[in-house]
């Protein structure tokens, strides 16, 4: 290729000129297909979407109190920008449900007029952040944990599901690197910052067992080549996490299974209640409004 | 481990490149304990709305600059040479892409 100014061989000049604002933005599901594979039950399958929405959106919700309260305005913004590739990753999810169930909801409807009992998210995204150890603790937890499942799902059946996953993959993986390097920073850091890591693990362990248990939906889809089973999951999990806090001179406590129905079939903690009352509040005093 | 508590993060400067082939521009600064967060928060800061693909980041304190008592002797010499411009010179006809 040859140009006549040196200069234009530098440019694009299909490209949006106002330089500050970037260029270049994509559509995740431009040119994706949205039917569904003909042997894949659509109830099961928007059964399964809510799971993985309302995973995000709840975690998303509890990243977005940071607002105004984090420790350094960087980090501030740093932790708002995962909450929106969160809630982006739900909104996907919350639309691709409402589509495959056919019963004409959308995502506002699933993410403003579904009770507690109706949400499907696991229960470690539900309680509130005691302190930023805590906060980076859950969201490390978090990030392994999505980062495998993701992974996995670009492969789905599904091909709305397999591009999500591929977006989601790019953004959880930088989540999982901004929790990672605070994990260590804060555990291999002073007495008191080793302290509240301690507190954090402890509070944030006994949570992480439901993740690896496999509602009937999720190994019924696995099985058909749709979804992930999260029993699959258990292995990188404990490697990543067993390395971050080894760096972080942390102990890495057990995983403790469990086999007591948890948030994918709709029982969760009180605190879930508390975080519907207020994302909801608006949305059921005032159906339809607009602004 | 240690007991030491800083309790302001030292400064850097952030330099974001647009895409290949162009520089790479100051856009501000920010505050980091080390460079590994540095480049984490200009991340965050600095590229949210697609704006690079790489990031320079480099301490404040490392940074010299010229100062204004030497705007003089540094930059009005130059003032007056106008054959340093490429616009100085009139262009043959018979030289084209030019």
């Amino acid at each position: 290729m040859a140009f006549d100014d040196a200069y234009d061989a530098l440019t694009d000049h299909e490209d949006d000129t106002r330089w500050a604002f970037g260029t270049g933005f994509a559509d995740p599901l431009s040119g994706v297909p949205t039917s569904v594979p003909s042997d894949v039950d659509g109830t099961a399958l928007a059964t399964y979407c809510l799971m993985l929405a309302d995973d995000a959106l709840v975690l998303s919700h509890r990243l977005q109190e940071w607002v105004t309260r984090a420790p350094e305005i960087e980090d501030e913004l740093a932790i708002a920008n995962i909450a929106l590739d969160l809630l982006g990753q739900a909104r996907l999810l919350l639309t691709r449900a409402g589509e495959v169930e056919g019963r004409g909801r959308d995502e506002d409807a699933l993410a403003y007029l579904r009770d507690p009992a109706d949400f499907r998210n696991v229960r470690l995204v539900e309680p509130p952040d005691r302190d930023f150890a805590h906060l980076v603790t859950r969201l490390l937890v978090f990030a392994v944990w999505r980062l495998a499942l993701l992974d996995r799902l670009t492969g789905s059946r599904d091909p709305i599901l397999a591009a999500v996953a591929a977006k989601g993959v790019k953004e959880v993986t930088y989540h999982r690197e901004y929790a990672a390097q605070w994990v260590v920073r804060l555990g291999d850091g002073t007495a008191e910052s080793h302290r509240r890591m301690e507190a954090a693990l402890a509070a944030v362990w006994p949570l992480t067992g439901e993740l690896f248990r496999a509602h009937p939906t999720e190994r019924d889809l696995a099985a058909a080549g749709v979804a992930v089973d999260p029993a699959a999951l258990r292995s990188e999990f404990d490697a990543v996490t067993a390395q971050v806090l080894a760096d972080a001179t942390l102990v890495s406590p057990m995983v403790q299974p469990t086999d007591m129905d948890g948030g994918r079939d709709g029982v969760h903690t009180p605190a879930l209640t508390g975080i519907l009352e207020q994302m909801q509040a608006v949305a059921r005093a005032m159906p339809g409004a607009v602004w | 481990m240690s007991d030491e508590i800083r309790h302001e993060w030292p400064l850097f400067e952030v330099f974001v490149r647009a895409k290949r082939g162009l520089n790479h521009v100051h856009v501000g600064s920010l505050r980091a304990a080390d460079h590994e967060m540095a480049l984490h928060h200009a991340r965050d800061l600095y590229t949210r709305r697609n704006e690079g693909v790489s990031i320079w980041v480099v301490r404040s304190d490392d940074i010299v600059a010229s100062g204004p008592d030497v705007k003089d002797a540094f930059f009005a010499p130059s003032g007056d040479k106008a054959y340093r411009h490429p616009t100085y010179y009139s262009i043959p006809d018979s030289v084209p892409h030019i």
